[in-house]
């Protein structure tokens, strides 16, 4: 009786903090693709996440309360060395649910990551502690990044100086620019709006304010944008990477 | 020859120092004046001379204060005197300032130097926390900031939580396998001396010119080999805090394998003895590359080696890879001890066998395997080849499974015991299982590709190694220092101020890092020192919970201070416990035993009527070895 009461206490604890825990949306906005698959993944571990927690605290918390020992109670408790099923049992689900959790992440990773033959690049140059974009088929550069809706972008980042890392939390994606080497991210943004570039990766003392304004817009808008900008005389001129 | 300088002590100390570092100094000096460079060079990444003296300094002090006496006597053929063991315990506090081979007081000399450090890392923190009180900037500048954090870090990683560790095993562990001592009580010595050598470089890195190392404890070149002086003092203290890991390591398998008390075989180990064997098997073959790729950080900086910078074909992602090739073992390393605590505290205090105890071992090395073959989850969005990241995840996760096990473990440990919940060990051990599910399940998350490509470099991080190394780590620290604290001192502490302690801390604990997690979710970057405003409520709660946690832990220095001092004398078993250190008396006799002890069963074996897990001469044999008929309530095991 006593294990039932306490798979039913796990039950409705799982159920009540993954209530709790699905109300917020904890990653905030979304404005790409890739944030729908890695949302519901979040979801989903969440989910797994409470069922474990509260099957551990059910646990912790009822096998404390009840076999407390009375003050001056100077005896043993039961002998019990082990049980080899219940161990076989807590090293093959856990694993099989870390293998589920592993296996989903690889799907949804390269959902995320998939490429499309349309997209656009965008160079992405980032120093000490300011970002720029160099948009090579449309011959023009910026400090802002603007991009269209609905076409997927492929930056092609080059570091000058230390290693930076560009993230747009509504994007969800990330990838370090490293100095000698070009590094690739690709993001469909899917709604139009104003959002934050942000530098993740430590890069000196500027680094908390190394931000650069991100602009997604309508094809139109971005071509009349893309238009007003200069154009780059400087650029190195294999046309390739820095 | 002056009489200071025959006789080690920290007179010979001061001159070896200044000798050494005006050694290195003029070394420099001269090989430049040699080869027609000016004679000193002061740009900002190199001073090659104050950086040689960096390291023939502290040799110095350390050849001073005596760590090498004994081994250049014998060296240059001279008499060795045969060791008479006079040296060994301490009579008074000025025994701790001496170089001592006794392992108890090495032990002690460790737990009270790392927990100074400890403070010193708090109050990196706490100047951390105040700046970010608020956006914007206002009590320190940013790069003051970045060195705050730096520095928080490296204290707390390299001069407390693995030293730490280290001192508590240097105590306990002989005790526990029935030595007499370590393997090697000179080496024991100079491991722990290395050690002050390590946080003096980092403390001193703050009168550096160009200030403290402010690349975080990473130190990701190439913001490190382009960083002013201070970051030579990171490079440097590694080398020492590493190169004490390293000697401990070895001293702690060799004692471990061979020193073990008659009739304790591995299946008898208590598992803090195999906690401290896996993690020293972590540090023998992972510490090296720390320390290596520090020493290339020094050298592209000092001697433009070019390792890490690009331009000249160095290649900038080797440096994480070789860095995590340690660092991530370096988690298991601060956190493997302390499962071995935890073992042995839950099982005292709730009566009981461990439950599992050879899957709980097995575990233990399941972990030391694995651990090897997922460092690359710190590089998930670094630039590296992609298709290193599916692999190092199924790693990553497959780690969850032997920490389960430990989990449900103690869990199963606590099913039907008599749990003695006043001690406040056994509340930071219990606290201790509520904090590192949260920690491993953000852990988790963070092994899984997609979800880390978007928490990387943010609070949820900061959120999920705080869980891991707080509620981990220091935990288990406090469980163990409070478990032996009648051991080690002879004195009882006070446990109405131990819970104080406990409560503060896990509030503080709980209110500093759980919201970490959701800033961290919503897009608050990491190691910055300024924020946007969304954010400001959060963590003006997260500073005051911040300051909760830092008062908590002077509550605890009150304690240790007051009860070693003034508190109620300790018997020799006051847990009744049955690993072998609480045989002896407390503090335990000089040399440990009069008699080495005879190890008869296994170490928990609570509520089994008549088992022992050891005897010592003068016991009553006959009660030994001769089950006796079950009887119901009878308190068979401890004596």
């Amino acid at each position: 009786m006593t294990v039932l009461k306490l798979a039913c206490a796990t039950i409705v604890l799982t159920v009540v903090s993954t209530v709790l825990m699905l109300i917020p949306n904890w990653n905030g906005p979304a404005a790409s693709t890739a944030a729908g698959p890695i949302d519901d993944l979040l979801t989903v571990t969440i989910v797994m996440s409470c069922f474990v927690f509260s099957l551990v605290m059910v646990a912790l918390i009822y096998f404390v309360w009840r076999w407390r020992a009375k003050p001056g109670d100077l005896s043993d408790g039961e002998p019990i060395h082990g049980n080899t099923k219940l161990e076989i049992a807590w090293t093959l689900i856990p694993t099989i649910m870390v293998l589920f959790l592993g296996g989903y992440s690889w799907v949804v990773l390269d959902e995320i990551e998939g490429k499309e033959p349309d997209r656009m690049v965008v160079d992405v140059y980032s120093q000490q502690f300011q970002w720029s974009f160099d948009y090579r088929e449309q011959d023009a550069t910026s400090y802002e990044l603007h991009v269209p809706v609905g076409r997927q972008v492929e930056f092609r980042m080059h570091a000058l100086d230390v290693i930076h890392s560009f993230w747009v939390p509504e994007w969800r994606v990330k990838k370090d620019n490293v100095p000698g080497v070009t590094t690739h991210l690709f993001v469909t943004p899917n709604k139009t709006g104003s959002f934050q570039l942000i530098c993740t990766e430590l890069c000196g003392a500027g680094h908390g304010v190394m931000r650069a304004p991100v602009v997604v817009e309508s094809q139109a808008a971005f071509e009349k944008w893309v238009r007003q900008q200069d154009s780059v005389p400087d650029r190195p001129a294999d046309g390739k990477d820095v | 020859m002056p009489v200071a300088l025959k006789q080690a002590g920290w007179w010979r100390a001061l001159y070896g120092l200044v000798i050494g570092a005006a050694f290195g100094y003029g070394l420099v000096v001269a090989l430049r004046a040699a080869s027609g460079l000016p004679l000193i060079q002061t740009e900002q990444t190199g001073y090659p001379q104050l950086v040689v003296a960096l390291i023939t300094g502290p040799l110095g002090f350390l050849w001073g204060i005596g760590c090498f006496d004994y081994w250049l006597r014998w060296i240059a053929g001279g008499p060795t005197v045969p060791d008479d063991h006079a040296d060994h315990g301490a009579k008074n506090w000025k025994d701790y300032f001496k170089v001592n081979t006794d392992h108890k007081v090495i032990g002690i000399q460790y737990m009270v130097l790392t927990f100074f450090f400890f403070l010193v890392g708090g109050l990196a923190a706490m100047g951390v926390r105040a700046e970010l009180a608020q956006p914007g900037t206002q009590i320190v500048d940013p790069n003051t900031y970045n060195g705050l954090f730096s520095t928080h870090a490296a204290f707390m990683i390299f001069v407390f939580i693995i030293p730490m560790f280290a001192g508590i095993a240097n105590y306990v562990l002989p005790l526990m396998i029935g030595a007499p001592d370590m393997a090697f009580p000179r080496l024991n010595a100079l491991s722990f001396w290395l050690l002050p050598c390590a946080g003096a470089l980092l403390m001193a890195s703050y009168f550096a010119p160009g200030g403290t190392f402010d690349a975080g404890w990473t130190g990701y070149a190439p913001l490190s080999t382009g960083a002013p002086i201070g970051q030579s003092f990171f490079n440097l203290a590694v080398q020492f805090a590493g190169a004490s890991s390293i000697a401990t390591a070895i001293n702690f398998l060799v004692t471990i394998v061979t020193m073990r008390a008659p009739g304790m075989n591995f299946w008898r180990m208590p598992l803090l003895v195999w906690a401290n064997l896996s993690t020293s098997l972590l540090v023998v073959a992972a510490t090296p590359f720390i320390a290596g790729v520090q020493f290339m950080v020094l050298f592209d900086r000092v001697l433009n080696t070019n390792f890490f910078e690009a331009a000249m074909g160095g290649d900038v992602i080797s440096y994480q890879h070789i860095f995590w090739f340690y660092s991530h073992p370096a988690v298991y390393i601060m956190m493997l001890p302390g499962f071995g605590i935890i073992s042995e505290v839950i099982s005292t205090h709730a009566r009981k066998p461990v439950f599992g105890y050879r899957l709980m071992a097995l575990a233990l090395i399941g972990i030391v395997v694995l651990s090897y073959s997922v460092w690359a989850h710190h590089m998930f969005v670094s630039g590296m080849s992609s298709w290193l990241r599916v692999p190092m995840m199924i790693t990553t996760l497959l780690i969850a499974v032997p920490t389960g096990i430990k989990i449900f473990s103690w869990l199963g440990t606590l099913f039907k015991g008599k749990i003695h919940l006043q001690s406040t060990a056994m509340l930071f051990s219990l606290g201790f299982i509520f904090t590192f599910v949260i920690g491993g399940i953000s852990g988790v998350m963070l092994g899984m590709v997609p979800l880390d490509i978007h928490v990387s470099d943010t609070y949820f991080v900061v959120a999920h190694i705080h869980f891991v190394l707080f509620g981990g780590s220091v935990f288990t620290i406090f469980a163990g220092l409070y478990h032996w604290f009648p051991k080690i001192t002879g004195r009882m502490y006070d446990e109405r101020l131990g819970r104080v302690h406990f409560w503060m801390t896990l509030a503080g604990m709980l209110g500093t890092f759980i919201p970490m997690h959701w800033i961290g979710l919503e897009g608050m970057p990491r190691r910055v020192a300024d924020y946007s405003a969304e954010f400001a409520a959060w963590n003006l709660e997260i500073t005051i919970a911040s300051a909760i946690l830092g008062l908590a832990q002077l509550v605890f220095v009150y304690n240790v201070v007051v009860s070693w001092k003034y508190g109620p004398k300790a018997s020799a078993n006051p847990w009744r416990a049955n690993t072998i250190e609480w045989l002896v008396s407390s503090p335990p006799p000089v040399f440990n035993f009069d008699e080495i002890p005879r190890v008869v069963g296994g170490p928990y074996e609570f509520g089994v009527p008549g088992a022992r897990h050891a005897i010592l001469a003068g016991d009553d044999k006959a009660t030994v070895e001769q089950p006796k008929p079950a009887t119901v309530g009878s308190v068979g095991s401890s004596t």
